[in-house]
């Protein structure tokens, strides 16, 4: 098997602000910036791993109190109602709204759950030395990272719904404290798939073709 | 090996993939060509004929649209003979007066001021350029305009406002304002900005104003 021409094989690095090819010493963690757009540039993000996994440790523990605790309140003609992210989805789907209820259940349950998998498997598949379908795996990182952003559409649901309905005793709603807990779960799975960075999941096979 | 680098002049024609490291040549480009990484299938550069005229006049277009999104109301709200209607920045206010200065913050963050400064960026960047000058710290701005857009979020923030909509659809009487829909062409107008943005044509035209 021929060595594969990569950019650290030739002691250079793609810059992450404008992708010009730049050259860099091999030592891990040498500060260089590109000619071009002065962006920082490393051969491979410094330390990507232990912040992926603080960041994604992080995102763990907060997971637990944002589906705890109720998102929103509504208060109606002396009624409360909370909902909480699950119960919100039921809310919908008891509504008949089926297709939203989908979206909703999608961008707020599914999304986060399969994002910190995906991560941990990512993190822990470079960690291992695991050789499997590389490209699989640098496919499943970018559709992570593009699909992560949208769990926010509850946090903005809440923002709009807790600015439109104030009307005293009539119908009141007030955001809960599941809504921060869960913006900061989509906040730090955001920040942890930044900090991963996928070359590492190539680098184990060049290794191999060294020896 | 360094021979490759010691032909790299600042637009070098090999580009390494931001995924897999795999160097690329760039090769010649026809326009509306995709350059893909062959081995992990990443993005590597799209090639568009008058790529930045029109990336400019979208982004033009797009500041004109979220001025309108942030004048007009979102949506209007009616039940038992009370009315409420709301605007951009409500939903940021609520937050503060209930305590919630994280969720404020993320807010106003991802659905009103980055998606606005990205399109800023975009427009103070192309249009000095257009007419042969060289924009004002162009680097750092094409730098920060590169570190904002993952946080820029008007098109969740649209999917919120509407999810929001059919939500209170069950028990009032809501409609949708004029903002809600410059919102959306704003988010049309970002999209397509950045689908016909060629990189490298940005940075070869900044080479050239910069070098007269
Ligand atoms: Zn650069
Ligand atoms: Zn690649």
């Amino acid at each position: 098997m021929t060595k594969p021409r990569t950019a650290r094989s030739i002691g250079a690095a793609s810059c992450k602000g404008c992708g010009l090819l730049v050259e860099v010493s091999d030592a891990p963690k040498a500060l260089h910036h590109c000619p071009r757009c002065h962006t920082a540039v490393y051969q491979r993000i410094p330390d990507s791993l232990a912040r992926t996994w603080a960041f994604l440790l992080a995102a763990m523990a907060l997971y637990i109190p944002a589906n705890l605790y109720p998102i929103l309140t509504l208060v109606s003609f002396g009624q409360k109602n909370s909902d909480t992210i699950i119960s919100g989805v039921f809310s919908l789907m008891g509504a008949g709204q089926w297709s939203i209820a989908l979206i909703v259940f999608v961008a707020s349950v599914l999304v986060p759950i399969v994002k910190i998998v995906v991560l941990l498997f990512l993190v822990l598949s470079v960690q291992l030395k695991i050789q499997w379908r590389p490209d699989v795996r640098t496919r499943m990182y970018r559709v992570t990272e593009l699909v992560g952003r949208w769990s926010m559409v509850d946090i903005f649901m809440i923002s709009i719904l807790i600015a439109l309905v104030k009307l005293q005793a009539l119908a009141n709603v007030d955001a809960g404290p599941g809504a921060a807990a869960f913006a900061a779960v989509v906040i730090l799975t955001m920040l942890a798939a930044m900090s991963f960075d996928p070359r590492l999941i190539w680098d184990v096979l060049e290794e191999e073709t060294n020896e | 090996m360094p021979d490759i680098l010691r032909k790299l002049p600042e637009t070098g024609p090999y580009i390494a993939c931001p995924e897999c490291d795999l160097i690329h040549e760039r090769g010649r480009m026809r326009p509306g060509h995709v350059g893909v990484c062959r081995r992990c299938g990443a993005v590597l550069f799209k090639s568009q004929h008058n790529s930045l005229d029109r990336t400019l006049a979208l982004s033009l277009s797009g500041i004109v649209f979220f001025l309108l999104a942030s004048y007009f109301p979102l949506l209007s709200f009616r039940m038992e003979g009370a009315f409420r209607s709301n605007q951009l920045l409500d939903g940021t206010f609520e937050f503060v007066n209930e305590g919630y200065f994280f969720l404020a913050v993320v807010v106003l963050v991802s659905s009103v001021l980055a998606p606005f400064l990205v399109l800023v960026l975009v427009s103070s960047i192309l249009l000095p350029l257009k007419f042969g000058v060289l924009p004002f710290a162009v680097k750092s701005q094409v730098r920060i305009l590169e570190q904002i857009r993952p946080w820029a979020m008007a098109e969740i923030f649209l999917l919120g406002i509407l999810v929001a909509f059919v939500k209170l659809g069950d028990f009032a009487e809501v409609s949708v304002g004029v903002s809600f829909y410059s919102l959306a062409m704003m988010v049309v107008a970002t999209v397509l900005a950045f689908t016909t943005l060629d990189e490298h044509e940005l940075w070869s035209r900044i080479r050239e104003v910069e070098n007269g």
